[in-house]
């Protein structure tokens, strides 16, 4: 119903008026040039605005942010990196010291075994040595005993050789009988 | 009762001279326009002033307003439609902000007209036109010419994709004027109830109540529709962009 009335009104546009009465507004063809212009001008003010000054702006803000943003991420990432390194340096410090340690601690056991088993020998062979004097002194007590003992032999058959003959015996007889008893 | 066409009329502010017998004058309409032109301004230059690492609420919707629209355009034309990007955002940010304006009362909405959507829309069919024939040249005109049809009944999908091709124009501004047209006048209907019962006595202010809360929904519903026809007409622009850059598919 309003459609009719702007049509007929559109119809009669010779009245150069603004416009503002009579008919539906949208439909008021007197009208359509001068909203076109404004339009235009408008519109062409708005994309410069927008275009030129507005986007490029904003543009740069979110450019900026997300730069600032990465690049915070980065040197967060680089200290982590860097912590990790020296966590990795401190790990494999620690296990060279361990090693070092333990290395030590085997040569010195090594050390104090090899000097003990030293000790231990020459204390052995001073022993050994002490024990073969000894082992020779107690044969040659022996063979003097021995030598001794047939002295003293000799000595009591001879006289019991005169007690029973009465006679004194011949002394290199006695000794060679003696001698052949105690070998024999 | 209120007129609730009165809203949409044309008022002369100052003539600015005469083109061809036709008058041209500065009108309550222009006046919106440039307010909305102004107004987008101060969001995107005023609310960015501050240049704030962590944005301002100002600032937060310049941004906002700057991440929606490429990414509508991005997601639908991908990275070479952002040579359009300030046009589409001009685009979007002059009908939000002309439907939005509108809602307030006693104001003009300027989308509420259909020269201007037309001049919209005609912008939009021109730019895909001249463009998608510059870029591509005659293959541009496959635009018409779908993949994937039988041969017998190419001749008839040719004719209706030109026929719809020509009458995106028409669609696209039609939808934006009737959608704000229809909804002002149906606010103003309601809210010309409240007037016209209220002044009927106290059963009148009573039965006010009613229009009353409908109109309180109705522009509930008008600032939901201002957003959304903003987002259909740009969405719809870069759909139809995309054709301009990628025909044939």
């Amino acid at each position: 119903m309003a459609q009719g009335q702007g049509k007929s009104s559109g119809s009669g546009q010779t009245t150069a008026d603004g416009g503002a009465k009579g008919g539906f507004p949208p439909f008021q063809k007197e009208t359509f040039a001068s909203q076109l212009v404004s339009f235009f001008i408008a519109f062409a003010l708005l994309y410069f605005i927008v275009s030129k000054i507005a986007l490029p702006r904003v543009g740069k803000l979110l450019g900026d942010r997300q730069g600032l943003i990465e690049s915070d991420l980065a040197q967060a990432q680089k200290f982590k990196d860097e912590s990790d390194a020296a966590l990795a340096a401190y790990e494999k410090e620690l296990a060279d010291a361990r090693a070092r340690a333990q290395a030590i601690g085997a040569e010195t056991r090594e050390k104090l075994a090899a000097q003990s088993e030293g000790e231990r020998k020459s204390l052995e062979d001073n022993l050994a040595a002490k024990l073969a004097e000894a082992e020779k002194t107690i044969a040659q007590t022996r063979q003097t005993a021995m030598g001794n003992v047939g002295a003293i032999a000799s000595e009591a058959a001879a006289a019991i050789v005169q007690r029973l003959t009465g006679a004194q015996p011949d002394a290199r007889a006695v000794e060679n009988a003696v001698n052949a008893s105690i070998k024999g | 009762m209120a007129d609730p066409i009165h809203q949409f009329e044309i008022q002369k502010i100052f003539s600015l001279g005469h083109i061809g017998g036709q008058e041209i004058a500065f009108t309550n309409s222009s006046a919106y326009m440039f307010g909305a032109v102004a107004l987008v301004s101060a969001l995107m230059i005023g609310g960015t002033a501050g240049r704030h690492l962590i944005p301002t609420r100002i600032q937060s919707m310049a941004e906002l307003s700057y991440e929606f629209v490429a990414d509508t355009l991005r997601s639908s034309v991908g990275d070479e439609g952002m040579k359009f990007f300030p046009f589409v955002f001009s685009l979007f940010m002059f009908i939000l902000t002309a439907n939005l304006i509108g809602i307030v009362p006693y104001t003009f909405t300027v989308t509420s007209h259909l020269i201007v959507t037309l001049a919209l829309a005609l912008m939009v069919f021109l730019t895909v036109l001249l463009y998608g024939i510059y870029k591509n040249g005659f293959k541009f005109f496959k635009l018409f010419v779908p993949h994937g049809i039988p041969i017998y009944i190419m001749p008839l999908i040719m004719v209706i994709e030109v026929i719809s091709f020509l009458s995106r124009p028409v669609s696209h501004s039609v939808r934006l004027f009737a959608n704000m047209l229809a909804g002002h006048i149906t606010l103003k209907v309601f809210a010309g109830f409240v007037t016209s019962l209220s002044a009927l006595g106290a059963l009148g202010i009573f039965g006010a109540v009613l229009p009353l809360l409908m109109t309180t929904a109705l522009t509930g519903l008008e600032l939901l529709v201002a957003f959304l026809q903003a987002y259909v007409f740009t969405i719809l622009t870069c759909i139809y962009l995309n054709d301009a850059l990628h025909p044939g598919h």
